[in-house]
């Protein structure tokens, strides 16, 4: 018998869960052999109130020794469905950016959320004097949340998506009882790209034209995107997305947007980003949008509504 | 008093979905529902973002199509900033639109809906999924992981990743692709067409011939359809054409997808948190009322296959024109979504090998150029899970004013609840239900892969 697994996922898109069938053939005997699922909407039906659903009033999810949740926290069910899981989990994993730190989704946070939720039932397609529902459906809570501010997590694997190999590590040190070897560094620090020191670039440019480069040549030929002037976010991310050597974005000639969330667990991407563009001599007011450097850490307080920042800050 | 049956959560779907059944005193279904439980805002949180940062913001709707969504966000951003993509990063696009399709397909079909038929509607819940079919059928199940998992490389390897894209860009694409690779994706998509075929066979001989009874009783309600089609032949198409909405008499009109607001609207209910869209250009209203339902109109799979006036590969049409001898134009059953998306399932690769042989796909004249910009533009396509919608308004810096979404899934939403409570009334009689009843409740839902 494998060891019993539970999977859960929150305020989420499923990619986690692609990332994790993304293991490949490598995932038959992990799912076969290795572990054994008792839970998981996503590819089994085991479900909350029994297999009828006329048992009772609270969710159950049956007891397993690891636990493995994508998604943040951003409804009252999902808050039901997070602190039963840590009550059955013996180890309890954040899988993915989401989890780890809001993700996406916290981009919510940055903005009056209630206001927010009603106009998407008030848009130009909805009925006229269409509402926001409000019955049976979970109630929203005032903000979108990493998993760890709500309760104990064992282990971390951030990324949007997190990478098939450190799904399949985490798992295969957990089943032999060691730490697993994840990467510690930025993605700037595994980058292969040549830096030749940073030139005239005094602004960023928005990614409204494509790198320079040649498409013949490895990405080691290819100039570091900071260096070519655009907004690339290696420096304050964790890195992590390599599956062939480079970066996954720089893989596509693309600069980074910080998908791993921060460097340290609970840094801040939007502070580091500032201060590695000023030490450079690049003027940070040319970022555009610069909240969007969040875009993937929102949760922890980094994003809140303008109007509350700016009474703080005053 | 009466009872519910509260179905939660609905599995083996992506996402959150909770399934209600009234029973009234004698035990008989009084009502049925399904409640979408989960909002996040998108439409809301993009605004004021760069229009050309969104295309990588918005693949988050959806981890199994973010594909799809990555690229309608870049249609409506190049319509914002009117600019044209160059004939190849055009062309870039559709090549991972449909290489995109291929491996969604295998995974529904095969992870997600063939649990109920390799090992039975009624087989018990912890053995009736993909681990089940592992242990059951391990040679079936190894071929199938082994393809899934190439389609998905084959992305992966060409575009940095295959979850969450960047390499769509607002006037193309990121990186030209070269012969080599070309080369490998060709031989890689070969060997998908093969397993394509090889599915549909399986299909037919072990599920579509021996579940005939459940296919033409479970969740079937009478819809229309929405889909794209060719704009000059009507031929199926996924990337890019015009839309086309039939009623379910087989009588349609064709319109372009900017002007959809004039024939699409999106009611709300107070319980479920996913809009609504019905047709509202057939001034009826909206009524999920089985007999007679208003302004209701089925997307994905099967609405693409009954739009369509003929699929545009030869493999596909061959599947087309058997599948119209035997079930009509337009098919209503619910099961057959499953029958129509292995036929989509040979399109996309054959599309995918016509595309990689176009002489110009090499070239590298992939972006052009673009000025940010005051604007509106609407993007269209076909994601798996049905029609997909994105319509921006940028300001004169070009950052997101407003956006409007429909979303695949959204379109079926009605058409779900009605096969749901279709199926619920047929299946639960005098208070006796089981979990295989109610598991097939739930098949009603999947075959629409939500």
């Amino acid at each position: 018998m494998g060891v019993t697994t539970a999977l859960e996922w929150l305020s989420s898109c499923s990619g986690c869960e692609i990332a994790i069938l993304n293991i490949g053939e490598d995932l038959v005997p992990i799912i076969t052999e290795h572990l054994d699922i008792v839970h998981a909407p996503v590819i089994m039906d085991h479900k909350y109130y029994g297999q009828c659903g006329d048992e009772g009033e609270h969710l159950n999810i049956p007891e397993a020794v690891v636990g493995i949740i994508s998604g943040g926290v951003s409804n009252d069910e999902h808050m039901e469905v997070l602190e039963e899981m840590r009550k059955k989990c013996k180890v309890l994993i954040a899988l993915g950016s989401c989890a780890t730190q809001g993700g996406i989704p916290a981009l919510m946070n940055g903005q009056d959320s209630a206001a927010s939720f009603d106009e998407i039932y008030q848009t130009s397609s909805t009925d006229a004097g269409a509402t926001r529902p409000d019955e049976v459906v979970p109630k929203m809570l005032d903000r979108t949340y990493a998993l760890d501010e709500k309760v104990k997590i064992d282990l971390r694997l951030p990324g949007c998506p997190p990478n098939p190999a450190h799904i399949a590590e985490a798992i295969m040190a957990l089943l032999e009882n060691r730490d697993p070897v994840l990467p510690t560094k930025s993605v700037c620090d595994t980058c292969p790209t040549k830096r030749e020191g940073k030139g005239a670039v005094n602004t960023v440019k928005r990614f409204v034209e494509n790198a320079v480069f040649d498409p013949d040549k490895p990405i080691s030929e290819m100039r570091c995107l900071l260096e070519q002037g655009y907004m690339c976010m290696g420096p304050v991310t964790a890195a992590g997305c390599a599956k062939r050597g480079a970066p996954s974005c720089i893989e596509a000639r693309v600069p980074c947007r910080g998908c791993f969330g921060s460097v340290r667990p609970h840094g801040n991407q939007l502070l580091d980003m500032m201060n590695a563009l000023a030490s450079n001599g690049i003027d940070f007011t040319s970022v555009v949008d610069r909240r969007s450097i969040q875009r993937f850490s929102g949760a922890h307080g980094n994003l809140r509504p303008k109007k509350v920042a700016a009474k703080e800050e005053a | 008093m009466g009872k519910i049956l509260n179905i939660q959560p609905v599995t083996r779907i992506e996402g959150h979905a909770r399934i209600t059944v009234h029973l009234d005193e004698s035990g008989n279904v009084e009502d049925a529902r399904m409640n979408l439980m989960s909002l996040r805002g998108f439409e809301k949180f993009i605004e004021g973002r760069p229009a050309e940062e969104v295309p990588r913001i918005v693949n988050r709707i959806c981890g199994i199509c973010p594909w799809m969504h990555h690229l309608a966000s870049n249609k409506a951003v190049d319509g914002c900033f009117d600019v044209t993509p160059t004939p190849t990063g055009h062309k870039l696009r559709e090549l991972l639109q449909v290489m995109a399709h291929i491996n969604d397909k295998i995974l529904h079909f095969f992870f997600l809906a063939a649990p109920d038929f390799v090992l039975g509607p009624d087989s018990d819940y912890s053995v009736r999924n993909v681990i089940g079919v592992v242990k059951a059928a391990p040679e079936l199940a190894t071929q199938v992981v082994k393809m899934r998992q190439l389609g998905q490389m084959m992305l992966d390897r060409f575009a940095g990743k295959a979850i969450h894209p960047i390499a769509a860009v607002t006037g193309g694409f990121s990186k030209p692709m070269r012969e080599a690779e070309r080369v490998e994706l060709l031989k890689d998509t070969q060997t998908l067409l093969d397993f394509s075929l090889f599915a549909l066979d399986f299909a037919k001989n072990n599920v579509f011939s021996k579940y005939l009874d459940v296919i033409s009783e479970l969740g079937v309600i009478k819809t229309g359809f929405l889909g794209t089609v060719d704009r000059a032949d009507g031929s199926f198409r996924i990337y890019d054409g015009k839309q086309r909405l039939m009623k379910a008499d087989g009588s349609y009109v064709d319109f372009e997808g900017v002007d959809y607001l004039d024939y699409l609207g999106e009611h709300v209910e107070s319980w479920s948190y996913g809009k609504m869209p019905y047709a509202k250009s057939w001034n009826e209203g909206f009524s999920m009322d089985l007999s007679e339902p208003k302004g209701i109109y089925r997307a994905n799979t099967l609405a693409r296959i009954n739009v369509c006036d003929q699929m545009a590969t030869p493999k596909a049409q061959e599947a087309l024109e058997e599948f119209r001898a035997a079930f009509g134009r337009p098919a209503q059953a619910t099961l057959l979504y499953h029958y129509a998306r292995l036929i989509e399932l040979i399109y996309a690769c054959e599309r995918t090998i016509e595309l990689l042989n176009w002489e110009g796909i090499t070239d590298t004249d992939v972006r052009a150029k673009v000025t940010p910009q005051a604007g509106r533009g609407v993007g269209v396509l076909e994601a798996p899970r049905g029609t997909l919608i994105h319509d921006y308004t940028t300001d004169a810096n070009g950052c997101i004013e407003s956006a409007n979404l429909i979303v695949g899934t959204t379109h079926n939403i009605g058409p779900m609840n009605m096969s749901v409570k279709q199926a619920a009334t047929a299946l639960i009689k005098d208070g006796v239900y089981d979990q295989g009843i109610l598991n097939k409740v739930e098949m009603a839902v999947r075959a629409y892969d939500p």
